[in-house]
């Protein structure tokens, strides 16, 4: 019964992409980092709907708009986990997971106060130098920090 | 992109070998008109007396001309310019930068913006590869190699930035390095890492005395400073630990030669001055050619 009236909150989709059974807390900055508030097409955020899975849970679904790899991977520091569903004709025609890439362009902020990029309107840069441990290395000042410890910019 | 010169990580065997051979060229006939017509900046938004003179007498002496600033008050990020900007005006000016910057990735970020080479005199704690280029310069010559050595660093190796540039440069080269230091100064883990996984061979130490060095060839010094310490009575227990002394140099071997990145304070005894094996004024002096051969290496001069 609640199922039902959670897919009644959010109208269906004939083409785009829906992200679902996102950790509530998680929504809004997913939204940030996929830079929705950009689009023109339509957008639903759900959040706080009940699941049966993760208890709190979030939904977008995000008309007429299929993500590039690159706009994807943004999402690897704080949500590596989400499954992406590409909805072509009311059907889902595929599902990206999210791809950790090798380098992060303007995501994360270093945390290193002396670091140049703290301290100069630049974008920041980071390679990935071990995708399982998530240890980033600052191009700039070359310090390396874990992706639980950074936060974004 | 310009060819700078950024940091000590990324270069590598043969390019270090070409640069000391052209440090080589230079001490045998320092003064030339290499650098006629040429301005050089030399930007220090930090100020750092040392590195600087060493960096205008290496263009003075090349027949070159200076332009700059030797602290951050005289110039133009007093009043708030970023970074880019300053490079940028400054780029319009010279045919290299040369510059020194209490942030860390200064230079590196330069590099990316500036329309002519930088060199990197000092990012922060970052990087300082011209020191580096002279340490390297003086083993290498001192030793007649720098393969195979046994290398031992002394005193603060936790925030020393030049003992954590000279042990990554020298993974090309076989060593075997001696860490010397306090418990609470020692090693970084991150770098004993980096030392594993380039397989290089080192041991550590807590006690600095003529047994610990009777195999070294190379003594890196450097200060064990009070202000590092978070414990003062540890700073009162080892601070007379790490200080050279003369006695302290009969046991060792005839080839060992001592450096220090100066400027020293009380770490080497002013008695191991006299002994042919101190060579730290010399290798201050160094800097002077490998400074040379690196602006006309940024410059894409090769002289002979
Ligand atoms: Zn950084």
């Amino acid at each position: 019964m609640n199922n039902k009236k959670t897919e009644l909150l959010v109208a269906a989709l004939e083409n785009g992409t829906v992200i679902d059974h996102i950790p509530s807390e998680l929504v809004f900055t997913i939204a940030q980092l996929l830079e929705l508030e950009k689009l023109n097409s339509s957008v639903t955020i759900g959040y706080n709907l009940t699941s049966k899975k993760i208890g709190k849970k979030g939904v977008i679904k995000v008309a007429d708009k299929f993500f590039s790899d690159e706009e994807i991977s943004r999402l690897s520091v704080v949500a590596p986990n989400v499954v992406l569903s590409i909805i072509r004709n009311f059907d889902v025609v595929e599902k990206k997971e999210v791809i950790t890439p090798d380098e992060l362009h303007g995501i994360v902020r270093c945390s290193n106060p002396k670091c140049i990029t703290n301290n100069e309107p630049m974008s920041t840069y980071f390679h990935v130098v071990d995708k399982q441990a998530g240890t980033l290395k600052c191009h700039y000042c070359e310090k390396e920090q874990n992706k639980s410890k950074v936060k974004l910019v | 992109m310009t060819k700078s010169f950024v940091t000590i990580a990324d270069l590598s065997k043969e390019k270090i070998m070409s640069l000391l051979e052209a440090a080589a060229r230079f001490e045998e006939n320092p003064n030339r008109k290499t650098l006629d017509g040429k301005v050089i900046a030399t930007l220090f938004f930090e100020p750092s007396t040392r590195t600087r003179l060493s960096f205008e007498t290496a263009v003075n002496r090349l027949g070159g001309r200076v332009i700059g600033f030797s602290d951050a008050a005289t110039s133009s990020s007093s009043k708030g310019e970023s970074l880019k900007d300053t490079i940028m005006m400054v780029g319009n000016y010279a045919d290299l930068i040369v510059m020194r910057h209490h942030l860390e990735g200064a230079a590196r970020y330069a590099s990316e913006v500036s329309p002519v080479p930088i060199i990197n005199a000092g990012d922060g704690a970052n990087q300082h590869p011209s020191q580096t280029m002279l340490d390297l310069y003086s083993i290498y010559k001192t030793q007649g190699t720098l393969e195979n050595l046994n290398i031992y660093l002394v005193g603060d190796l936790k925030y020393g930035r030049t003992v954590h540039s000279l042990l990554m440069a020298m993974r090309h080269f076989n060593p075997q390095f001696h860490f010397i230091a306090p418990k609470e100064l020692a090693m970084p883990n991150e770098y004993k890492i980096y030392c594993k996984e380039h397989g290089i061979n080192y041991v550590e130490h807590t006690d600095f005395n003529e047994e610990t060095i009777a195999d070294a060839d190379i003594l890196y010094m450097t200060r064990v400073q009070r202000e590092r310490f978070t414990d003062l009575m540890e700073y009162e227990r080892v601070k007379d630990v790490y200080i050279l002394k003369a006695d302290m140099l009969k046991g060792t071997r005839d080839n060992l030669r001592i450096l220090h990145p100066l400027p020293r304070v009380n770490e080497i005894a002013t008695d191991v001055d006299d002994s042919p094996k101190a060579y730290y004024f010399q290798q201050a002096k160094n800097g002077l050619y490998v400074r040379e051969a690196l602006i006309c290496d940024c410059l894409g001069i090769n002289e002979k």
